[in-house]
């Protein structure tokens, strides 16, 4: 049984588990869900408990905005994945083109999204305002869950800024290639949920009428 | 059943076409906009049913091939339902206490 020491297979052989690694995303992803979930099932039973309160606060919210924004996520889900195929393709220019417009698109839908609480809070309505107070308990209930769930989402986008960042380092260092993507694709994956995220969280808080 | 599938399932490297994202996005685009206009109409209870059921079309339509789960080996699949699943059974089992007392 006696063989001699060789180093060559840690030289020339790279352990690679793609699909490993995008399992090891969903899974981090499943920790996603139910974080939000569990905000959505406070949502679900106070507005099961003030449905007249909850409809009309959702009044206040601008549905042009809330739309505008949809737009804005669901394209930038669109560039992203498309830099997938791009990269497959071994078109690196085109693959940070589409990165950078993920990463510009999610700058639009942070402004927007700052203009919408500006609004809010000249307005007077933000957690604890005395005009917020002053209203019946399903809509402060409405308000704070608005500010609770979109802010949560709000930092999601930011740190999915930072990664698509990341990525576009990595791509214009030649760390991500043609042959090596699965980074790009978990970067990716990340991005995506938090696009699904939006898509249920803008019916429920601006489609109330 | 795997017939539509280019290549093996699970090895990654499955390549979607620029055009059939730019499908998929009209599609969730044409989405957005009816239950945008369809909020304008009083449905009553059907309101939350329609937008929840739209959402989820939109859900699938971003997780089956923008999130490649479609070509994904099975066992993604099957993970994704039970998650879904799961938090399913939360919120049923949380209205039991609200719903009926």
């Amino acid at each position: 049984m006696t063989t001699h020491a060789t180093t060559a297979p840690s030289v020339s052989h790279v352990h690679r588990d793609d699909v490993g690694s995008r399992m090891g995303m969903w899974l981090f992803l499943f920790t996603e869900l139910i974080l939000f979930g569990g905000m959505f099932i406070v949502y679900a039973v106070y507005r099961f408990r003030h449905p007249a309160e909850f409809h009309l606060a959702a009044g206040e919210l601008d549905v042009f905005v809330g739309t505008v924004n949809t737009i804005i996520l669901l394209t930038s889900s669109l560039t992203v994945a498309m830099s997938i195929t791009a990269i497959q393709g071994g078109r690196k220019h085109l693959t940070l083109a589409l990165v950078g417009m993920t990463i510009m698109l999610a700058v639009a839908f942070l402004v927007n999204k700052y203009f919408e609480w500006g609004h809010k809070f000249e307005i007077g309505l933000y957690p604890q305002s005395p005009e917020l107070l002053a209203r019946p308990n399903g809509e402060i209930l409405y308000f704070g869950l608005y500010y609770m769930m979109t802010g949560v989402h709000a930092l999601h986008v930011l740190i999915g800024m930072v990664v698509l960042a990341v990525m576009v380092v990595s791509i214009s260092r030649d760390t991500i290639t043609k042959d090596s993507y699965v980074r790009l694709e978990s970067g990716a994956l990340y991005w995506h949920l938090v696009d699904i995220i939006w898509i249920f969280l803008f019916p429920l808080f601006y489609l109330l009428h | 059943m795997v017939g539509q599938h280019h290549d093996e399932p699970g090895h990654g490297g499955h390549v979607i076409s620029y055009g059939r994202y730019i499908l998929i996005w009209f599609g969730l685009l044409a989405l957005t906009g009816t239950t945008v206009a369809l909020a304008g109409i009083d449905l009553g209870r059907w309101i939350i049913i329609t937008a929840l059921t739209i959402a989820s079309i939109k859900s699938l339509l971003v997780l089956n091939i923008f999130m490649h789960l479609q070509f994904e080996a099975r066992v993604f699949r099957v993970f994704v339902t039970v998650a879904a699943l799961t938090l399913t059974i939360f919120i049923v089992l949380t209205f039991f206490d609200y719903a009926f007392y």
